[in-house]
């Protein structure tokens, strides 16, 4: 992919998603209203805001996992652009499984737990058509060198990892493909420190590296501030402010944002 | 209601109520319409428990008419107590004629095996379904895994495959090999032996499979490709006992392993009875086979 003259490029290239007015809600109450923004290949965005702020609806409804109730999403994908809400449902779900990754919070719920760790990094390959077993193998003992588990462990299940390792193989999991937009729902979540330290350094080795344009919806301002090229701050479904996240973080504008960077607890 | 008139006139023929056959028979011709696609059905509580072949019995019943001769077989035996009660039952409730012989046989209900001979165009094989969905014990919800095969999703199935190589170095699934019929749904052949999978395939004989307490009927018309998955560099092997029959002399008919005392000595046998007793009436003997041994040893 052309990895560095995308992100040189940022500024001619179409965006890879554009959200207008996305809109999705719960009876009476929102999950989230009225959000749009543009995300440019290469670039990785960041959600934050309290728990109940609307993130994970919003992702969610981006994923193409809820169906939003007002608003356009519009991807460009590589046959072109289209519009995600009014995509079959087959074409949907070939983008999900070749075009975009989906990592969980919790990795149980990304992984195939009975299934050894070679097995769930090959099965997108498998999704995709790959019938040798030797390819495969090969895929995968290099996927999971690359986020850092022994490849050792290729037969091991996941259940026989610990949190750490079932977050990085889950990452594995769904790069094997080389998608080209990531959604991550708190990757970081559940994990002490210096785990997350290590799995942070690693995801934004990955995505320099493969180009991946990213949404990381966390709480973790931390996660934002090694991550994120841009923020988005989001309370009681809204987004309240935007911007590039240096700038929303060192200056925040927002009442709200002022009181989530001044809440960081210094060690 | 045209019941025709049986051993057990109690019973309308083939035990099962007129409507109840007739709502059978849609699903089964929906399921030849749709090679390996699974058909729900209102499954009936037959005089059986689940498990013992109800799916197949009921798919029997809605295809039996008298003229019928019937065979069952288990495990390729005619001579085991489910095929025994099942073929009674038959004959109790439908007055159809039955036999141990596959040729001469219109209907042969089975479980766990396709007979060694070849079937013809005149014959309809019934095979009892314990689970119809290949993808179950790799993703247990029923309304994912009917997602998957609308959409023919079906990396999964090579996901199983996969792990078989990885732990035991070759595709280690011997029995209910999943196959992919007619180039579009992948279908669980039932607990068939891997050997059996080459004819389920191009087979001239209709095969209607019936799962009973899964509520699922689908179905194989003759002549319809049915392939089994593999992987390119570790290709589909239909597998047996490197041995010959011990009764009859075979070795291309798949066999059983029968341990005969607690020396560790054991014998071969075809697990397909009637091919193995017309080899012996052939005068064909192998090691243990003696001219009026009775089958099963």
């Amino acid at each position: 992919m052309t990895t560095a003259s995308r992100s040189m490029a940022v500024e001619d290239d179409a965006p890879l998603l554009s959200v207008r007015g996305l809109t999705r809600r719960y009876g009476a109450r929102i999950g989230c209203a009225d959000v749009s923004f543009d995300l440019f290949p290469g670039e990785v965005l960041g959600i934050v805001g309290e728990s109940g702020s609307g993130k994970s609806t919003l992702l969610a409804c981006l994923a193409g996992h809820l169906t939003p109730d007002d608003g356009q999403i519009h991807y460009l994908s590589n046959d072109g652009p289209c519009d995600t809400r009014t995509l079959s449902e087959t074409t949907r779900r070939r983008l999900m499984r070749t075009e975009w990754a989906y990592v969980h919070q919790n990795p149980r719920d990304g992984l195939r737990m009975g299934v050894s760790a070679g097995g769930n990094v090959g099965e997108r390959l498998m999704a995709v058509g790959a019938r040798h077993y030797g390819q495969i193998r090969t895929a995968a003992e290099d996927w999971l060198e690359r986020v850092e588990i022994s490849a050792g462990r290729i037969d091991d299940r996941p259940s026989a990892f610990s949190g750490g390792m079932q977050q990085r193989l889950q990452i594995a999991r769904n790069l094997v493909t080389g998608p080209r937009l990531v959604f991550m729902d708190e990757p970081t979540g559940g994990l002490d420190v210096s785990v997350q330290a290590r799995l942070l350094d690693l995801l934004r080795g990955l995505v320099r590296q493969m180009g991946l344009s990213a949404i990381i919806v966390t709480h973790d301002l931390a996660v934002v501030r090694l991550l994120a090229d841009r923020l988005m701050v989001m309370k009681d479904g809204r987004v309240v402010e935007q911007g590039l996240t240096d700038q929303v973080l060192d200056d925040p504008q927002h009442a709200y944002t002022q009181l989530l960077v001044s809440s960081v607890l210094q060690v | 209601m045209p019941a025709t008139q049986t051993a057990e006139s109690a019973y309308n023929f083939a035990y099962l109520d007129e409507q109840t056959k007739r709502m059978i028979r849609r699903a089964i011709l929906k399921g030849v319409a749709v090679p390996g696609y699974q058909v729900p059905f209102a499954s009936r509580e037959m005089p059986m428990p689940y498990g013992w072949g109800t799916g197949g019995v009921q798919v029997t019943a809605a295809c039996l008419v008298p003229e019928d001769r019937l065979k069952v077989i288990d495990q390729g035996a005619d001579d085991t107590t489910n095929a025994v009660s099942i073929r009674k039952f038959f004959e109790r409730t439908a007055g159809v004629a039955v036999t141990t012989a596959t040729s001469e046989a219109t209907i042969i209900q089975t479980r766990h095996r396709i007979p060694e001979e070849a079937l013809t165009e005149a014959q309809i094989l019934v095979y009892q379904v314990p689970i119809p969905e290949p993808m179950r014990f790799l993703e247990p919800r029923e309304t994912e895994t009917r997602k998957m095969h609308e959409l023919e999703e079906y990396g999964l199935m090579h996901v199983k495959l996969y792990e078989d190589i990885a732990r035991h170095g070759e595709i280690a699934t011997s029995y209910a090999y999943p196959v992919k019929a007619a180039g579009r749904y992948v279908m669980d052949p039932s607990p068939i032996p891997k050997f059996d999978n080459p004819k389920l395939g191009q087979n001239a004989a209709l095969q209607l499979f019936g799962a009973g307490r899964e509520q699922r009927i689908y179905a194989l018309p003759p002549y319809t490709d049915a392939v089994s998955l593999d992987f390119d560099d570790h290709p589909f092997v239909a597998s047996k006992a490197m041995h010959d029959c011990d009764l009859c002399g075979s070795d291309t008919s798949y066999q059983d392993e029968v341990i005969t005392d607690d020396q560790g000595s054991r014998m071969f046998v075809c697990s397909d009875t009637d091919f193995c007793a017309g080899r012996r009436a052939r005068g064909l003997f192998g090691r243990l086979g003696v001219p009026d041994a009775e089958g099963g040893a």
